[in-house]
């Protein structure tokens, strides 16, 4: 069975049907790519055709992109050898060869895409004379390699620079945005848009109306849009193209550099040529560290627990058709928006109506925001906000299949809240509890069965965050995880799981960010260094900045509770000093407009003049070495923690810590995670480094024997990594 | 090691920049072809005595392509077995052109060489050649790349000099240049500019803007903090993370002026000064270039003068005069605070800001600039630098002999 069939037509003209075999979706496979080139070759040397359609056999999609493990396993792994190298190069620029021969065959080549052309499905498109788009804006158009750490590799970074400009191209390519067929119109990536059936009409028409069988590129006096990088025109779009991948990089993205480099160097050159140059920057990609962290964690781990692949197989799947939420202060109310939004009936109980109510609006004003944008009509807000009922009536949750507990954090008014919902509920129905610092089997103690009591700690703002640490208290059993899992997908949610433990993983990692960041301070480097370093590492805030964000009497809070948990294992940290000042000084962070900023009322922060009284610089200032430096603290010490945290039983599967730490606090996307980050430089080489550092600022970044043991056995917590195999 | 001594100094005014400047219908080979008619003329040399010309010229191309050095010997009526070199070292082109002949003579591979530079920045535009140093990604990230001034409102950040001190130092160079003008200071040395027809097309520098006043400079925009909000402020703020914003404080008015003109200096061994029958001015006692980090960017002055000063075994307070381009002014704030420079030994005749900055010819020009005020006030030494792009500085010391 092929994946592409050529057709040859009674009319002159053929078409190429690309049908994957056994697989639900078109991927572009090496196998693939030689039925097309021979097909392509048959196709040129008949005479009797003069015109080519491409077209998917796929309702789901045009295509999807590349195999992207096949790719890996092909040349993940740089070889050893010169020769081994040129061989993986050969092998990647087979797209580009077959794709450039398709272009160049002479017969004029039309794609007609009903569905999604992503990735190399999109580049595939481009490689024709001619795309026409069914008029459906539910269609993806786009590039999104650089979202998963790649470039595009197919002639996407060519053809997309010669079709559009490098302006337009750059910030494309960058983010990885896919495009309804309308704006692809408009930006020219495809030629025409026509009612859902029509594109095989059209595209016959454009062949029988003479469409011509060359790409712009291929005409004489072609001109890129916007002119090449020593043009008058085209040079400051240049010059300010270097400056948009440098500050979105940051030095820590390859392909982000790379997507740069292929437009500036492609953008000089015959395409041939500009092709040679992209196959060179995606092997190069491709074999980068930072690529395959981010294809496992981002492309496999992530849509693995979104789809909550790992849930306990043999338990029946639960179907949450009503669901009680008490408490509707933020969390809660955001909760019940999320799971209204999602289809399902939601009691939004609190002590009076008036508060219940409050709650609701939350949702009502993020529907509006909806509807401004222009996203949503009135009549799906309106049938979103009809699924959620306010009320201070206990009774009211006698329908419930879950109830999610998320009222003030102390053990005893949760507790109560639960024995009230538990006497008007169903017997046997789980009982989730939202919490980000209580143990959840001793709030279990409050549930009618400890078996169906589980923790789910959302993150704030709940309908933006998709992250949901499932915690399992000491007698959760497999049907309370499995039915939590459920509810988390239903909501659209990622769940990880973990073992109830001080802090749980999320915050108790987390913590040690901001936590460094308050050492840095007590070390005497500037503010204003230490904060630039989180963010040149690739966070999305620095560790200061944060902590006032997440408020600094909270920090206090889970210290508090961490003297409670160790007892005298607790040994004081300089960062508690800081805290300690902090909060004695009433400077609980932006809440109150004061933490280590001060913050006027538009928002607008300037540092806090008393930081250099309290701290005094005395640091280095910001030298690449320094910086290096700092940036290693702030993620080591993170990456140490969660480490730890699987050393120690609180999690169980790498994919989870390096999820979880992603989408629960804005771990950087290029590490694939804190684990990944250990695996990407090396066990042997962290424990090194981490070694180093204990010794220079202390115990805290001394690793886990666990992982010390993985070194020594040469050993790392995702086993070969992908592409080993090809390379073995 | 033959001694290496400066002869004569010649410059043309210098023209604004623009379409109505005065020099806009001179072209650049003119330019040049005058400066080294003019030091031919008045030392009456025989320039088949001349071994070399160097000339700085930091657009080399169009009209100034093709090593215009070259080109303008030949079209000056040099002798043809006269060799020409055009080099770039960015801003200190010229100083270097000049640095270069005099090594050539210290090498013995000349005996006389000349020594200069041209730029009509009005008819080549300033950064029309192109370069992978900002369009290459691999060139710009590894240099953090960020234009010029955003490095010069940085020194400004780091170092402590706000809009008011460089406002005021922009006021100074003025009134020092008006005043230096007035008193006749630069007539040693400028040589008015001629048309075909013989008749002076500028015979001043026509850049400088006298009335100027802190009030007058407080009204411009910044010149920098368009393109640095929207590109390059994250990108150098990258490499220094430990500031916080940029605080954009260089404009057109305390920055130098964009200018057409010329210079060349004549060199020669004591021997072949007296074969020529030429009286030596002054003696080049030190050379030097250096690198420094390239975001910044202009903080080599400093660096280059430290290295050239310990070479030669001075300080700083053995130099009587120090010349730095006025590229911007925080430039020359910094240079003065890191190494204790008074302000009276600093630029005593204004400099780029008032007048402008040719940018291959700047480097002689303001060599002889500074050894007529040796002359003219009766001092011993002078340090000649100027900051220089992507991260460097050249410096010369020349002492009276």
């Amino acid at each position: 069975m092929n994946d592409f069939t050529l057709d040859r037509g009674a009319d002159g003209i053929a078409t190429i049907r690309f049908d994957a075999t056994g697989r639900t979706m078109n991927t572009l496979t090496s196998q693939g790519w030689d039925e097309l080139s021979a097909i392509i070759d048959a196709v040129r040397q008949d005479e009797t055709i003069r015109g080519v359609l491409l077209i998917s056999g796929k309702s789901n999609a045009f295509c999807a992109g590349a195999d992207l493990d096949e790719m890996l396993d092909a040349a993940g792994t740089t070889p050893a050898s010169a020769g081994g190298q040129r061989a993986v190069v050969e092998r990647m620029g087979k797209a580009n060869r077959v794709a450039r021969a398709l272009e160049t065959c002479g017969k004029p080549v039309a794609a007609t895409i009903a569905g999604h052309a992503l990735g190399g499905g999109l580049e595939l498109a481009l490689a024709c004379h001619f795309r026409v788009v069914a008029e459906d804006s539910r269609i993806k158009l786009g590039l999104p390699e650089a979202t998963i750490g790649l470039l595009p590799g197919g002639g996407g970074t060519q053809r997309l620079l010669r079709l559009v400009g490098a302006a337009r191209a750059l910030p494309l390519l960058l983010e990885g945005r896919a495009l309804p067929p309308a704006e692809a119109l408009e930006m020219g990536i495809v030629n025409a848009v026509v009612p859902s059936g029509e594109e095989e009409r059209v595209a016959r028409a454009w062949i029988a109306g003479g469409g011509e069988a060359v790409a712009p590129w291929d005409k004489p006096h072609f001109a890129l849009p916007g002119g090449t990088p020593y043009s008058r025109d085209g040079n400051p779009v240049f010059i300010q193209s270097a400056a948009i991948a440098a500050r979105r990089s940051q030095g820590n993205y390859p392909a982000i550099g790379n997507i740069a480099r292929c437009l500036y160097e492609g953008a000089q050159l015959p395409i041939d040529r500009a092709l040679e140059i992209e196959t060179r920057y995606f092997v190069e990609t491709l074999q980068s560290p930072q690529s395959k962290a981010m294809i496992r964690t981002l492309f496999h781990s992530q849509p693995a627990l979104s789809k909550a692949l790992d849930r306990p197989a043999g338990v029946p799947r639960a179907q949450h058709k009503t669901v009680g939420v008490l408490g509707a202060g933020m969390m809660g109310a955001g909760i019940a928006f999320v799971q209204a939004e999602a289809g399902i009936d939601t009691i939004l109980l609190d002590t009076s109506l008036e508060a219940a109510e409050n709650g609701k609006a939350y949702s009502r004003s993020v529907l509006n925001r909806r509807i401004k944008k222009g996203t949503m009509s009135e009549a799906q807000a309106e049938a979103i906000l009809a699924r959620i009922l306010p009320s201070a009536d206990y009774a009211d949750l006698a329908p419930c299949d879950l109830v999610v507990e998320t009222v003030f954090e102390d053990r005893d008014i949760k507790g109560e809240a639960t024995r009230r919902a538990a006497e008007h509920v169903r017997d046997g129905i789980l009982f989730a509890s939202n919490t980000s610092t209580l143990p959840i089997s001793g709030l279990a103690a409050a549930a009618p069965d400890a078996r169906r009591f589980i923790g789910m700690h959302f993150h704030s703002p709940v309908d933006r965050m998709e992250l949901v640490e499932v915690v399992l208290g000491e007698h959760t059993d497999d049907t309370a995880l499995a039915h939590a899992l459920d509810y988390v997908k239903a909501i659209r949610k990622t769940a990880i799981v973990v073992h109830d433990s001080p802090f749980f993983y999320t915050s108790r990692t987390f913590d040690t960010y901001i936590r460094e960041g308050m050492e840095m301070l007590a070390d005497g480097y500037a503010p204003t260094l230490i904060d630039a370093a989180g963010k040149l590492a690739g966070m999305p805030r620095g560790p200061l900045e944060l902590t006032d964000d997440v408020a600094i009497d909270l920090v206090h809070r889970i210290a508090e509770q961490r003297k409670i948990s160790l007892g005298k294992a607790a040994a004081r940290r300089r960062s508690d000093d800081v805290v300690d000042l902090m909060v004695h000084e009433g400077r609980y962070g932006r809440k109150n407009g004061k933490g280590f900023y001060d913050y006027a009322a538009d928002g607008s922060k300037t540092l806090w003049q008393g930081l250099a009284s309290h701290w005094p610089v005395s640091g280095a200032t910001g030298t690449p070495e320094v910086v290096e430096t700092l940036k290693r603290r702030l993620l080591y010490r993170q990456a140490i923690e969660a480490a730890r945290c699987l050393a120690e039983g609180v999690l169980t599967d790498p994919r989870h810590a390096d999820v979880g730490a992603i989408l629960g606090w804005g771990f950087p996307r290029w590490t694939g995670g804190p684990i990944s980050l250990i695996d990407q430089i090396g066990a042997v080489e962290f424990v090194a480094r981490c070694e180093d550092l204990a010794r220079q600022f202390g115990e805290r970044f001394s690793p886990p024997d666990a992982l010390r043991a993985m070194a020594a056995d040469g050993l790392s917590y995702y086993g070969n990594p992908p592409g080993h195999r090809a390379a073995a | 090691m033959p001694d290496v001594f400066i002869y004569d100094t010649v410059r043309t005014p210098r023209g604004k920049g623009r379409k109505d400047g005065s020099l806009h219908t001179v072209t650049a080979l003119e330019l040049a072809t005058q400066t080294l008619a003019a030091i031919r003329d008045r030392n009456g040399l025989d320039t088949g005595a001349i071994d070399d010309v160097v000339m700085g010229c930091v657009a080399p191309l169009g009209e100034q392509g093709s090593d215009i050095a070259r080109i303008a010997v030949l079209n000056a009526g040099y002798a043809e077995s006269v060799a020409g070199l055009q080099v770039s070292r960015f801003c200190a082109s010229g100083l270097e052109a000049c640095n270069i002949a005099a090594a050539k003579i210290m090498s013995g591979e000349a005996e006389a060489a000349i020594g200069g530079g041209v730029e009509s920045m009005s008819r080549v535009a300033m950064g029309s050649d192109g370069g992978a140093w900002y369009a290459d990604p691999n060139a710009a990230f590894k240099t953090y790349y960020a234009p010029q001034g955003i490095g010069a409102d940085l020194i400004g950040n780091l170092y402590g000099f706000d809009r008011t001190d460089v406002d005021n130092y922009a006021v100074q160079s003025q009134q020092r240049a008006a005043k230096a003008w007035s008193e006749g200071r630069f007539a040693k040395s400028v040589v008015p500019v001629k048309d075909n027809l013989g008749l002076t097309l500028l015979d001043h520098d026509e850049h400088m803007r006298p009335q100027t006043t802190l009030q007058s400079l407080g009204a411009l925009k910044p010149a920098f903090a368009d393109v640095g909000e929207k590109w390059f402020d994250p990108i150098i703020l990258q490499r220094y993370p430990e500031v916080d914003k940029i605080d954009h404080i260089h404009h057109a008015g305390n920055s130098s002026g964009i200018v057409d003109g010329a210079a060349a200096v004549l060199f020669a061994t004591k021997e072949m000064g007296e074969a020529l029958g030429l009286k030596p001015r002054a003696r080049i006692k030190g050379m030097a270039s250096i690198g420094s980090e390239p975001s910044i960017m202009l903080t080599g002055p400093e660096l280059v003068t430290r290295k050239l000063l310990d070479r030669l075994g001075m300080e700083a307070g053995d130099i009587d005069l120090y010349e730095l381009n006025e590229a911007f002014a925080s430039v020359v704030l910094r240079m003065m605070q890191a190494l204790d420079i008074d302000p009276d030994i600093m630029n005593v005749n204004g400099g780029a800001i008032a007048m402008g900055h040719p940018l291959g010819a700047t480097g002689a020009m303001i060599l002889g600039t500074v050894l007529d005020e040796l002359e003219r006030s009766d001092q011993e030494t002078a340090l000649i630098t100027l900051c220089v792009g992507a991260g460097m500085g050249t410096a010369t010391v020349i002492e009276r002999v």
